[in-house]
Parts: C-alpha cells; sequence; structure tokens
C-alpha cells in the first residue's frame, strides 16, 4: 500500500503552513518527519490521516489503510489495559491483543485501570494500539514522548516489524529511533501564511468552516 | 459498533461516569416539587404530567456534554474517527449510549416517581409510553448539539442554549399526550407528532451531528 503525496498544501485554522509538499511512502519504507516545534508535522499528519482537508494537492491512500497515533493516546482511565486494547482491535475486527501486549511489555499490567498508570506506560499502551489497528500505514506524532530508553527500543523493534511486514510509517520526532530510515524535511515547505487561503479552492464546505473556525 | 456500545456503557457505570445522575436529579424534582407546590391532591394529579415531562427533559439535559466531550479530550474522538466505523455510526451509538444509561431510566422510574405527586392511573401507563418514544428523540437531538459545542471548553451553557428549544416540541407532544392520556381522553395526535418528531431525529440527525464533528475535529 503505497501513500502518494503531490503538491499538498495544508492549512490550521484557515492560515496555510506547509505547500507544495511532494513525497511517496511505500512499503517497507520508514520517513522520519523533520520540522522545528510549529512547523506543522502535526498538521500535515493530520490530513494525511483524512482528519482534515488539504487545501490543495492530492494524497493517493484510502484513509481506511492508515493509522493515526497522535499526542494524546485515546485512553479510557476507569478502562483496564485489557480493555482499552480489546476495544481498538474490536472496533478494527482483529481478534487477538496479545502481540500488541507482549509487543509493548505490558503483561503484568493487563488488569490495571490505565488511571493507574505512569506517562510512559500510557504511552506503551497508545503505541500498543497501533498492533491492533491492522493497519498497513502508522503515520505517528512524536511517538517517543515520555518513553524510557528501553521503550525506545520497544518501539523501534515493533516499526522494524511493522515495515518487514511490508508496512510503512511516516513518523515526526526528535530523537534518532536506530531506525534505518529516510528522512523528510518539512522546513523549506512552509507557507506564507499572510497569503491566506486561494479563492480557487474554496469548496463548498469553506464558508460553512468559517463559522467555526 | 457493538464494541463501541459495550465501551460507553462500561464507562457509564465505572466510577465518575455519570451513570445515575440524571435518575438522582430526576428524583429531587420529584420529591421537590409537591414541597414547593403544596400537598393539595389534585392540582399535584393535575401537574404530574408535565412536571414528570420537563424533569425527564433536565435530566437528560444535564450529561449531554459528556457525549463527545470527554472522548475529545482525550484523543480518542480522532482515532474513531479515523476508525472503520463511519462516523454516523459513532454518533448513532453513542446517542443510543446516552439512552440507555439516561432515557431509558428514566422511563422506567418515571412511574414510580409519578406516585410522589399523586399520578392517578392510567397516568402510570401513559407516562412510561410517552417517556419511552420521547427520549429517544432527546438523545439524538442532545448528541447533535454535543457535535456542535464540542470543541469548546465549558461548552455546557452554549449546548444547554442550543439545545433547549429543540426539545420544546418533543416536550409539547409528549407533556399532552401524557395528560391527555391522563385524563382518560385521546392521546393519539400528540403521540404521533412526537413519534414523528422521535423517527426524523433518529433519521436524520446522525448525519448532522457526523458533519459537526468532523468539522470540529479539523
Amino acid at each position: 500500500m503505497k501513500m502518494k503525496v503531490e503538491n499538498l498544501s495544508v492549512a490550521r485554522g484557515g492560515v496555510p503552513v506547509l505547500e507544495g509538499l511532494n513525497f511517496t511512502l511505500a512499503p517497507g519504507q520508514v520517513l522520519i518527519l523533520r520540522g522545528p516545534n510549529g512547523s506543522g508535522k502535526t498538521t500535515l499528519l493530520r490530513t494525511l490521516a483524512g482528519l482534515q482537508p488539504p487545501i490543495a494537492g492530492a494524497i493517493s491512500a484510502d484513509p481506511e489503510n492508515i493509522t493515526y497515533g497522535a499526542h494524546a493516546d485515546g485512553l479510557k482511565a476507569t478502562l483496564t489495559v485489557e480493555e482499552n486494547l480489546t476495544f481498538w482491535a474490536s472496533v478494527h475486527g482483529i481478534d487477538t491483543i496479545a502481540p500488541a501486549v507482549e509487543g509493548f511489555n505490558l503483561s503484568g499490567l493487563t488488569h490495571r485501570p490505565s488511571a493507574n498508570l505512569s506517562a510512559g506506560q500510557k504511552r506503551r499502551l497508545g503505541l500498543a494500539r497501533l498492533l491492533v489497528t491492522g493497519r498497513p500505514i502508522w503515520l505517528l506524532d512524536e511517538p517517543t514522548v515520555s518513553l524510557d530508553v528501553a521503550s525506545v527500543g520497544l518501539f523501534a523493534d515493533a516499526v522494524r516489524a511493522h515495515v518487514a511486514g511490508g508496512g510503512a510509517a511516516l513518523i515526526a520526532t526528535h530523537i534518532d529511533l536506530g531506525i534505518d530510515a529516510d528522512t523528510l524535511d518539512i522546513g523549506p515547505f512552509r507557507a506564507d501564511p499572510k497569503r491566506g487561503r486561494d479563492v480557487q479552492h474554496r469548496d463548498g464546505y469553506a464558508d460553512f468552516d468559517e463559522a467555526f473556525l | 459498533m457493538i464494541a463501541l456500545l459495550i465501551r460507553d456503557m462500561r464507562l457509564a457505570m465505572r466510577a465518575g461516569g455519570g451513570f445515575g445522575l440524571g435518575l438522582a436529579f430526576f428524583l429531587i424534582v420529584s420529591t421537590l416539587v409537591p414541597f414547593g407546590v403544596g400537598p393539595e391532591a389534585a392540582i399535584l394529579s393535575r401537574i404530574a404530567p408535565g412536571i414528570l415531562w420537563v424533569g425527564a427533559l433536565l435530566a437528560c439535559l444535564l450529561s449531554l456534554d459528556r457525549i463527545f466531550q470527554l472522548d475529545f479530550e482525550d484523543g480518542s474522538l480522532d482515532l474513531l474517527a479515523t476508525a472503520p466505523i463511519p462516523m454516523e455510526g459513532t454518533v448513532a451509538i453513542k446517542a443510543l449510549a446516552h439512552w440507555l444509561v439516561t432515557g431509558l431510566p428514566l422511563t422506567l422510574a418515571a412511574p414510580a416517581f409519578g406516585a410522589l405527586m399523586n399520578l392517578q392511573s392510567p397516568g402510570h401507563f401513559w407516562i412510561f409510553v410517552t417517556l419511552l418514544i420521547g427520549t429517544p428523540a432527546l438523545s439524538m437531538i442532545g448528541a447533535f448539539g454535543a457535535a456542535l459545542t464540542v470543541g469548546l471548553k465549558r461548552g455546557g451553557l452554549l449546548l444547554s442554549l442550543l439545545v433547549l428549544p429543540l426539545y420544546i416540541p418533543t416536550l409539547i407532544f409528549g407533556a399532552e399526550a401524557a395528560t391527555r392520556g391522563t385524563a382518560g381522553l385521546s392521546a393519539l395526535t400528540p403521540l404521533l407528532m412526537m413519534a414523528g418528531i422521535t423517527a426524523g431525529s433518529i433519521a436524520l440527525l446522525p448525519f448532522a451531528a457526523a458533519a459537526a464533528l468532523r468539522i470540529n475535529l479539523r
């Protein structure tokens, strides 16, 4: 499942942040997204995940093949580790959570409510969710925040196993994961925020949207 | 979708989930009204259907902002939006879960609480039937309002202002049907009007709410 991005422009809150972005993400490839804070990494990932429409350009990937790992882990504090994972597994039609539990070293924690986990353990649980989605393209937004060195190692192993199985990953991160990867620096694609949204790209939603901006 | 329903029910039942909040509020209203209005049985039994309906409606309103807000805050809503379940399905399931933990208990409790206001037979039957038909509309309309206000911090006030006018037709027809039924008159017309509102809400509002959610997630 290849993702090809052509001439993509993305906006946050109606202000363009990136434009003219071209890249491909092939099966078996890891692409590291680099850029300073506020450069539009999260906006780009959310656009690619289908959570917001691009203001220009095309993304040749079905959102059904993409899973998005955000800053927030999407965990329910009153549910146990097992219940959280089982929920996401059954939403995605996956039968077993065992590989995800093993892969992120959560075996001893399965019956603990996620409210009682440490920040790093929560993050590991959030990342374990990726393994129960069964989707080939991972879009990850700073996945290693609050992970210790050993857990970053577990995460790198999970990414390696994922791409070895034909998956792909686009990871926004500031650290070196020790994975064989290509780098995409989004610095040169920064949009001019003063220019605003092009008139010809206004779609039917645009006016409706503005009520919410 | 079943998994989402089970999760939402489980979350509601766990500590801090809000199950029982609406029911407790409803009980408080039903208990306090006789003290406020006075003990004349005739007056109480005349206003009982309307008071029960208003109480149920306000109890329903109390927990609306939880439908999407908690999922929005912890990031689950983003993940649900990218999950294989269509957004319309997510909205419908969440409204159903809200009804199961709020509307349905209110419906079941209302005939019993009616006793506190000297509700006369066959009023128990009519309050049960009208709430059973009407409360799904309250949950669905509420889910739509919650979807519109999901990104707002402390959006509860705006949510109430948005949703209350939309609740008024359901309230008028529901209370009218219950009052007429209790008085032994034909309640068919308001009952059918209310059923129409419920059916229309369930058919249309998931799409509107899903569109509002998609925009709020951008």
